[in-house]
Parts: structure tokens; sequence; C-alpha cells
């Protein structure tokens, strides 16, 4: 194998694992940033994974190649819907954050299995999708001599929306007066009511936000890398991207990174079989070492992690 | 002191009822019989002394593992390592069983039990050691090494303890196995052991640790004050990873119960044991009260034992169960509505009064 097509390989991989986990972390921020831990970002992931799935197979013949896109739209709908369980918990009725997150785990396995069997004759998985979302190749930059063909060759065309999302995550953030607002009531509520800013509504947003992209997040899961659904379509993704939130210190730009890191790790035991040196390496150390790493990494480089200053906290008017 | 303890029980006691009801519009939604599945689902839980068996052996790991979330949760953090530390102290059990297998069956099954929970332990204590040290969150520790742990133990079950072309490690000898056939002939075959047992023993050990002892009482003020801790004079790092071991010996423990009691080998799995998962859940029911786990646990376990039956006896998905599981914790959790609800009946109840005595 060339280093061209290895990089290749190294990159696409790499893209199409880390696609559903920035996504997700990105949630992630927008939830816990508003003041709402967000432990919940897996259940989020099974129902839009559920929902995208679903319509992919009832519209596939209607909407063809164009399928995919809708479902993830489809997807991101059905994680907003469930979110709102989260903030009604949390904002409206004060639940403790780590209990309604672990409910939303709970439940969304429960029931996302449960109306599978519903709709496809008792069976605990969907069929396996038709139209799916397939590499794809950039027009002009694949021309690019070398860097086109590693980085814009047959590669995953969701990865480089989740990237310029994350951007635009940072941009909301950081440089427009709704961040600026969304960012104070997680870290000061009281201050921030006093000024006027519906601590209330921010949170809400905040969460159902966090639903929409990691239903997206799912979705992605369901239509690039699994193409059905089940009880085991998403296995942990939640957390991955809950950890690449914290990793990335909650800024938009940090879990964009942390979780294109997580999908660079988890491309490992693929690609390490394919490159000379590392083929006989046994594989358990391939599939070790990104949870390995990032222990390491977090350890040696980042410190501790300090999250919003209201994370977690419920706000109560006038208390 | 009685009313106060009333009080604390009305909120779970309304949660479970209200998660039924959930449960039950449901079904009658998608056309399923509530009565008739709520039924089978007694009968398979509670229906005779298999079910019995079954049911109380499976509160075993849910206990320990519960309660392995609470200390840690006492203390302010979010273990999230208890499937990794239930696997690798399942594993531990299963091995040192197999290795040790000429020991005379007391010591043999003691040094299993003590091992598992051993492996467990220190596992966690990565996760305390790193917080403690270099304020590395245990969220994403105790999430990596739930991996690490996944494939390290699957790597050393394939290549070390299974034969050729076998992903299960041999069965470990009948005198280890804590499913005695005493047990199993009062309980008519069941996986009943005398894992439940110690489980108890180890409710009454940790809520004696929490009220009645130093270090008990150390981790509590962590939980709630770190800072204030520190100035009191309690060492707060010796005390995290006294946390974060403890939690991970209890979940240790009881994939080492499971192990030697249920399963009595080890094989290879694409996913993480379920049972750590619902241990938080179990734990969080019981607002992390020993005493309180307990009965949280026998609720679970009798809803998990007798889900199964649920789908033998007609063609109602048994997740309607973990349906009906997780309504009820996101009603213990909404526990304000409630008490928003109680308010508003009392004040109508008082604005009568009030008027009433104005009208005389």
């Amino acid at each position: 194998m060339s280093l061209t097509t290895i990089l290749m390989t190294v990159f696409s991989t790499t893209f199409v694992y880390a696609a559903p986990l920035i996504f997700t972390a990105l949630g992630g921020t927008f939830s816990e940033r508003s003041g709402v831990v967000n432990v919940g970002l897996e259940g989020m992931m099974i129902i839009g994974a559920f929902g995208s799935t679903v319509f992919n197979l009832t519209f596939a013949s209607t909407f063809g190649s164009l399928t995919p896109w809708i479902s993830l739209f489809i997807g991101a709908l059905f994680g907003l819907v469930f979110s709102l369980l989260h903030a009604i918990a949390t904002v409206t009725f004060r639940a403790d954050h780590i209990i309604s997150g672990t409910v939303l785990n709970l439940m969304a396995p429960a029931l996302a299995v449960f109306l599978t069997r519903v709709l496809y004759e008792g069976k605990g998985q969907t069929p396996v999708i038709n139209q799916s979302m397939g590499s794809f190749t950039f027009p002009i930059l694949s021309k690019i001599p070398f860097v086109g063909k590693v980085l814009f060759t047959n590669t995953s065309l969701i990865a480089f929306i989740a990237i310029i999302v994350g951007v635009l995550c940072w941009y909301f953030f950081f440089r427009t007066s709704l961040g600026l607002r969304m960012r104070s009531v997680g870290e000061n509520p009281m201050a921030a009511d006093t000024l006027g800013i519906n601590v209330v509504k921010y949170k809400y947003m905040g969460v159902l936000i966090s639903g929409f992209f990691g239903g997206i997040g799912g979705a992605v899961m369901a239509q690039s890398i699994t193409l059905n659904f089940s009880a085991s379509t998403i296995s942990g993704q939640g957390f991955m991207s809950l950890a690449a939130m914290i990793f990335g210190k909650w800024n938009p730009l940090g879990a964009t990174g942390a979780a294109l890191f997580f999908g660079l790790a988890q491309s490992l035991p693929i690609i390490g079989a394919y490159i000379p040196v590392l083929s006989h390496v046994n594989s358990v150390w391939f599939q070790i070492a990104p949870y390995a790493i990032t222990i390491i990494v977090l350890v040696i480089f980042l410190g501790k992690a300090v999250a919003p200053a209201a994370d977690g906290q419920n706000y109560i008017k006038g208390k | 002191m009685h009313t106060k303890s009333l009080k604390g029980l009305t909120i779970p006691l309304v949660s479970v009822l209200a998660g039924f009801i959930v449960g039950a519009i449901l079904m009658l939604i998608f056309g399923y019989d509530p009565l008739q599945n709520y039924q089978n689902l007694l009968v398979g839980s509670f229906g005779g002394v298999y079910s019995i068996g079954e049911t109380l052996r499976n509160m075993i790991s849910l206990i320990l593992t519960a309660l392995g979330f609470a200390v840690a949760s006492k203390a302010g953090f979010f273990n999230i390592g208890g499937p990794g530390q239930y696997l690798i102290g399942w594993f531990g059990a299963i091995v040192f069983t197999l290795k040790f297998s000429y020991l005379p069956a007391i010591i043999l099954i003691i040094g299993a039990l003590l091992c598992g929970a051993l492996a467990g332990g220190l596992w966690s204590m990565v996760a305390g050691i790193l917080r403690a040290y270099f304020g590395t969150s245990e969220v994403i520790t105790t999430i990596m090494l739930n991996y690490i742990v996944l494939y390290i133990v699957n790597f050393a079950v394939k290549s070390w303890l299974a034969g050729k072309g076998s992903d299960s490690s041999p069965n470990i000898a009948a005198k280890a196995n804590l499913n005695t056939p005493f047990l199993q002939r009062i309980t008519d075959n069941s996986t009943f052991n005398w894992g439940f047992f110690i489980a108890l023993a180890v409710v009454g050990l940790v809520w004696f640790y929490f009220n009645k002892t130093k270090s008990g009482f150390e981790i509590q003020a962590v939980g709630l004050n770190e800072s204030a801790s520190q100035y009191a004079g309690v060492n707060v790092k010796k005390t995290i990873i006294t946390a974060m071991l403890i939690s991970g010996l209890l979940a240790g423990l009881g994939g080492a119960i499971d192990g030697l009691g249920n399963f009595q080998n080890i094989s290879v799995s694409n996913n993480l044991p379920n049972v750590g998962y619902n241990g938080m859940a179990v734990a969080l029911l019981a607002a992390e009260n020993p005493i309180g786990i307990v009965f949280a646990a026998l609720l679970f376990s009798a809803l998990q034992i007798g889900g199964l039956s649920i789908s033998v006896y007609s063609n109602t998905p048994s997740e309607i169960v973990d349906i009906v599981i997780a309504s009820i914790i996101f009603f213990v959790g909404i526990k304000y509505a409630f008490e928003l609800i109680a308010k508003k009946g009392w004040f109508k109840r008082k604005n009568r009064e009030e008027k009433g005595g104005a009208e005389k």
C-alpha cells in the first residue's frame, strides 16, 4: 500500500467515525453552556438513529438518493422532541440533572426497540436501509495533488459539514449576543436574570438544541455506519461525545477537535491491519489505545476541566 | 420522625404507581392488554419458588453496583465505571477459581470473591488517583476505563482462558458454585445463590460505614463541600481515592458473585454489561440510601425477571418493562412536581378553612 492510500484510509475512516461524535458533542456544549448537565446524549442519539432509520425505510422510494439527508433532519427532530423530557424535568421541575439524563438513557433504547417491534413484526431490529450515505469526492478540491487525494477523495461529506457546524457554533457562542446570553445563563443565572435575560427560555433552548444535534449524531451513525436500527446501533458513542465535550473544555472548537481525535483513535484497529510495521502488533492494543491515550492526554496536558460555573445547578428565581 | 419517613416513602410509591400507569397507557395505545401483561409480570417474578429465586438472584448485582455508585456519589463523584468494574470483578473471580481449583471449597470461594472485588476496586482507584492528584474528570476516566477493561477482558478470555475456537472460558469447579445443590433443591433449580446473603450483609456494612465511621463521614463531607472539608482537616485526596476504591470494590464483588453464582464462566462480549448502568438507576431511585437500595433493587429485579415472561405469554414487546422502569425514575426525579401539586391541594384546603372562619 502506498503512503497516499494509507493516509487516505486514515483520514476517511477517521472522518466517518468522528462525524456522529462531533454533532453530539456540539449538542452537549449547548446544553451545558446553558447550565444543564447532559449525560443523556446517548439516549438522544438512540432516538435520532431510530427516527431517521424508520423515515429512511419508509420514504426511500419517494425521495431517492436525497433520503439519508432528509432522514438526518427527521432524526434531529426526534432528538429535539425527546430532549424536551430533559428540559421539562430539569428546568421546570428542578430534577437532578444526572437523574434526568439517566432516565433519557434508560428510556431511549426501551422506547425505540419497543416501537421497532411494533412497526417491524416483533423484530428487535429494522431491515437494512437502501439509501445510505456513501463516500463523497469533492469536485475541484480532489484535483489538488496529494492533498486532494488524501483529504477530498472518497471521503465523508457529513464530517466536513460537521466541522463547519462546529466553527459556526463557536461563532454563535463567542461572537453573537445570543450566545453570550446563553453562556451567561450557565455561568451566573441570577446575574443574567437581573439583566432581564429570560433564564428559563435560554435553558430550554440549550437543551432542545442539544437534543437536535444529538439526534443528528445518532442519525449519522445509523445512515453511514450501522445502516439499520437495533439496540446496539448506539453503543457508547453518546458517552464518548460527552467525554469529547469535556475534553474540549465545553468549547465547540475543542469538542470538534476532541471528537476528531476519538474518530482517529477508533479507526486505528481498522487501519492497523494495513500498515506493515503495525500489522504484527496484536489488535487489542489498537482497541485500547484511543481510550488510554485520552486519559494520558487529559492528565498531562489539560489537568482540571472547568465546567460552566452554574452547570448542574437548578436556578430558582428569587433565591 | 415517623411522619418524615412516611413522607419520604410517598414519592417513590407515587412514582412507581405513575410509572405503571404510563406503561399501561402505552400498551393500550398499541393494542396490548395491560392487565394481562401486569399479571404475567407478577407471576413471572413472584409466582413460585423458582421465579422468586430468580428475582432474588438478579437483585444481588443490582444491589452491589448500586451501592458502588452510591458511595462515589456521596463523595460527589459520578462513577460511570460500574459496568467495567463489574466486568473486571467477574473476570478476576473466574481466573482465581480456575487457577487455584485445588484449594478447599471455602478458601477458593473467599479467595475468588476477594480477588474479584479487589480487581474492581483497584481499577476504579485509578480514576480516583487521577482525580485526586491531577483533577482529571472522573466522568471521562471511568468511561474510558470501561472500554479498556472490555477489550482487555475479551483479549484475555480469548487468548488465555478459552480453548481453541471457543469464546468462553471453561466452567469453574462445582465446589466453587455459590448456587449449591441445597439451594437448587429448595428453589426449584433456580439460580438463587449464597451471594444474596453476602449482598445483604454488605448493605449493612455500607450503612454502618456511612453512619458510624469517621471515614464514611469524611466521604459525605467531601461530597457536600470539598474546600470546607479540607479546611476542617479532612485529607481530601485520600478521601477521594478511598471513595473510588470502595465504589469499585462493591461493583467488583457484584461481578465476582455473578461469576461464581450465576454464569460459572466468562465469555467474550461485544458490549459492556448492562447491570452496571442499571445499578446507577437503582441507586438514584433509592436516593442513594443503602436500605432503600435493597427495595429499589427488588422492584427493579422483579420488573426485569417478570418482564421476561411478558413476551413469552403474549406478543407484547418485553421492552415495555424498561419503559416502566425509566418512567418510575423520571417521576422520582421530578418530585418537585408532586410537591407543587401537594402544595396547591393544601392551599385550597387552607383557603376554604379561612373562608369558613370569615363567614362565622
